[in-house]
């Protein structure tokens, strides 16, 4: 019994020992973005106006900006000292929710804030309410692992019928017609889609009922995947994870998945004459067919999933930054406004390509610029 | 602390013999212990009751606006116009997923724990045991990932083979094409993430069996099997069981690794190895992020059941443990 006890107590060290590690080392993990002395590039952070920021900025929202963000509030931070900005990526919903509650200055969104979220932003900005700001657009990539096949072209048409389980062959007719001299297996398509609910997953399905409304006919604005059958993974990594490993997958993802994992993407039959490879100069052009449908200040965007424009790829994701356009609190307004002027000055959106997004068109960018130093 | 109002001489009640003359300082000990451990037993009472009464209000919020129905319907789309959702497909779920879970981890957890308390060599045993308490140490995020790219691509193999020689079981039967992120993959994955909890408690238990009732089976002739059938397994049947229900009690509530492993779609469906279904924690970690206000609402409306479910389980394994407390070595 007693060499029992020694055991169990061994046992009880070993595992403590285990969990402290593992601690430490999480630790040490996420220290980076917190680190005062962040290196300083010589050509990075130039274009930077500190113009009175100071203290602490929160925000919260989209996972889908994360990477961008991590990028500008890197520079932000090496140039503007004593300044801290902190975004947590917990998702639209969650970052829309804690902006209506006040807890954050501004919130990272996949889609353009709904009318009663308007509503309920006006108690928060006092005198205004909430708008959305374009920062951040993104080809969603279509990857998809099938050995033997190099080059892939579908169409919404198709796509859609994939991703319905209306096509379950890769050597189906429909593909083959799109495919000339393509020798197609008879493998199985395996069609992945994300498990959790995601802005990503609501893109897609808008662009499939827009581009391909007699084949798609599940809920255009469910952040949830609509369809039945398919397989499912967790994140956008997870779909990514799943369709390499898988012959005869498919899945979407954002366009930087797809690189570090060097899968191969879809090239979109548009319409126009050439078939359009998901990159981000794609899916700038993509952004620039959009229409403003805000009022005002707000830059809420409506995209063109339909868009024929030569190499202009039309499965994109556009992220807005949502501030109040009056009655930001005093104490973060300036960083605020510093922050956001960064981001969308010309160097802010130059970062955003290496990072697998895409800058936005002239034009949009040029309208969030008028409008950032018009925030009170 | 609480007590505080009890007056130090106590009122001599009607039928009062002579109260019992203690020491002044150790009855003033006796009061203040008295206090901290009965404050201690109301204020888990409240904190349980706390989670309660909060879980109940947010359930009421959304359950009100259902258009659905929360306990049959199988749709979950809270942000929808109007909104639907229904537990049907969460509640088999995470069933379905615990009984596969427990079927494989219970019998395994047994095997463990006889081998390391009545047959591994001593130099064997106590390393095996390290190795046992350390799988609990993993994080269950670190097996989910586990799962899903090593595990899952391996399962795929043993997938058609069960389809080809048990498909007629209609469980075992795989209607389609398609990877290994099933209920079959999360319950032998739940398997391995309760396998220490009920292996350690039933190895206590057993280490517990009395020397002499062993000692008197063996003189009796019987073999070292005959003599854990006889005695130590009839010992520890009531620790097993709680320890079952201890593992069963994780496996219910695990989300990271289920969440990460299975690919859920709203359907019930018997086929364990098809993709498809859900577990409500699963649910809650894939839907929170995104959801809105009354999304999230819709999502502790289904924790509420979990935490009933929980509860029940609980409870039965108490009940259980108490109608044998004869043998009960686990339960004081």
């Amino acid at each position: 019994m007693k060499l029992h006890r020694k055991t169990g107590l061994r046992a009880t060290a070993l595992g403590a020992l285990a969990v402290s590690g593992a601690l430490v080392l999480t630790a040490c993990g996420s220290d980076d973005n917190t680190n005062p002395s962040g290196e300083k590039k010589p050509t990075a952070a130039s274009d930077v106006k500190c113009d009175g920021a100071k203290g602490q900025l929160l925000a919260a929202g989209s996972t889908a900006q994360k990477n961008a963000m991590d990028l500008w509030v890197k520079n932000f931070q090496a140039a503007c000292s004593g300044v801290e900005v902190n975004y947590q990526a917990i998702g639209s919903g969650g970052g829309i929710t804690k902006f209506n509650q006040g807890q954050v200055a501004f919130a990272g969104s996949d889609s353009a804030l709904k009318e009663e979220e308007v509503a309920e932003s006006q108690k928060i900005c006092k005198g205004g309410k909430g708008i959305n700001l374009p920062m951040v657009g993104g080809p969603v990539a279509i990857g998809y692992k099938l050995d033997g096949v190099d080059s892939l072209v579908l169409d919404a048409s198709t796509l859609a019928k994939i991703f319905d389980s209306k096509i379950t062959k890769w050597n189906d007719p429909a593909i083959a017609k799109l495919n000339p001299g393509v020798k197609l297996p008879d493998v199985a398509i395996q069609a992945f889609h994300r498990s959790d609910e995601s802005g990503t997953t609501q893109n897609l399905g808008k662009y499939l009922s827009e581009a391909a409304p007699a084949d798609w006919k599940h809920d255009p604005k469910t952040k949830s995947w609509p369809a039945p059958g398919g397989q499912a993974a967790n994140g956008s990594s997870g779909v990514a994870a799943a369709v390499k490993d898988t012959n005869g997958a498919i899945g979407y993802f954002e366009l930087s998945y797809a690189k570090a994992s060097s899968i191969s993407t879809v090239k979109l039959n548009t319409g126009a004459a050439q078939p359009v490879e998901a990159t981000t100069e794609n899916a700038s052009k993509a952004i620039a067919a959009a229409k403003i449908k805000g009022t005002g200040n707000d830059l809420a965007l409506s995209l063109d999933y339909k868009t024929k424009a030569e190499g202009a790829y039309p499965i994109i994701l556009v992220t807005y930054e949502i501030a109040c356009d009056k009655g930001n609190k005093a104490e973060t307004l300036p960083t605020l406004k510093a922050f956001l002027n960064y981001t969308v000055s010309d160097e802010g959106q130059k970062l955003l390509s290496d990072a697998g997004y895409a800058p936005l068109p002239a034009e949009i960018a040029a309208k969030v610029r008028e409008i950032v130093p018009t925030l009170s | 602390m609480a007590t505080a109002t009890t007056h130090t001489p106590p009122p001599p009640g009607p039928h009062d013999t002579t109260p019992p003359k203690a020491s002044a300082p150790s009855q003033a000990g006796d009061r203040i212990f008295r206090g901290l451990s009965r404050g201690s037993g109301i204020t888990l009472l409240v904190i349980m009751a706390a989670i309660a009464v909060f879980l109940t209000y947010r359930a009421i919020l959304a359950i009100a606006e259902n258009e659905g129905n929360f306990l049959t319907t199988s749709e979950w789309n809270p942000a929808g116009d109007p909104p639907v959702f229904g537990i049907a497909v969460l509640a088999f779920g995470t069933i379905v997923s615990s009984i596969i879970a427990m079927v494989i981890a219970v019998p395994v957890a047994i095997g463990i724990a006889l081998f390391i308390s009545h047959y591994a060599p001593r130099k064997l045993a106590g390393p095996l045991a390290y190795v046992v308490d350390l799988l609990a140490a993993v994080p269950s995020i670190i097996y989910g990932l586990w799962g899903a790219i090593f595990l899952v691509p391996y399962l795929g193999g043993l997938n058609k083979w069960l389809d080809q020689y048990l498909g007629w079981t209609y469980i075992f039967d795989k209607s389609g094409e398609g990877v290994a992120r099933n209920m079959f993959t999360v319950g032998i994955l739940l398997a391995i993430m309760i396998l220490p909890i009920i292996t350690n408690v039933t190895r206590e238990v057993f280490l517990q069996v009395p020397r002499m009732h062993e000692e008197a089976a063996l003189a009796l002739g019987a073999t070292r099997w005959e003599t854990i059938r006889m005695s130590v397994l009839p010992f520890g049947r009531s620790g097993i069981i709680s320890a079952s229900m201890l593992g069963l009690g994780r496996a219910l509530g695990e989300t990271m690794a289920v969440a990460v492993v299975l690919s859920p779609s709203f359907i019930i469906s018997g086929r364990l190895l098809d993709p498809g279904g859900g577990t409500f924690a699963q649910n809650i970690a894939a839907k929170f992020n995104e959801a809105n206000e009354y999304g999230r609402d819709a999502l502790i409306a289904s924790g509420l059941v979990l935490f009933l479910i929980t509860l029940l389980v609980n409870g039965a394994a108490r009940w259980i443990i108490a109608r044998r407390k004869e043998y009960s070595g686990a339960n004081a």
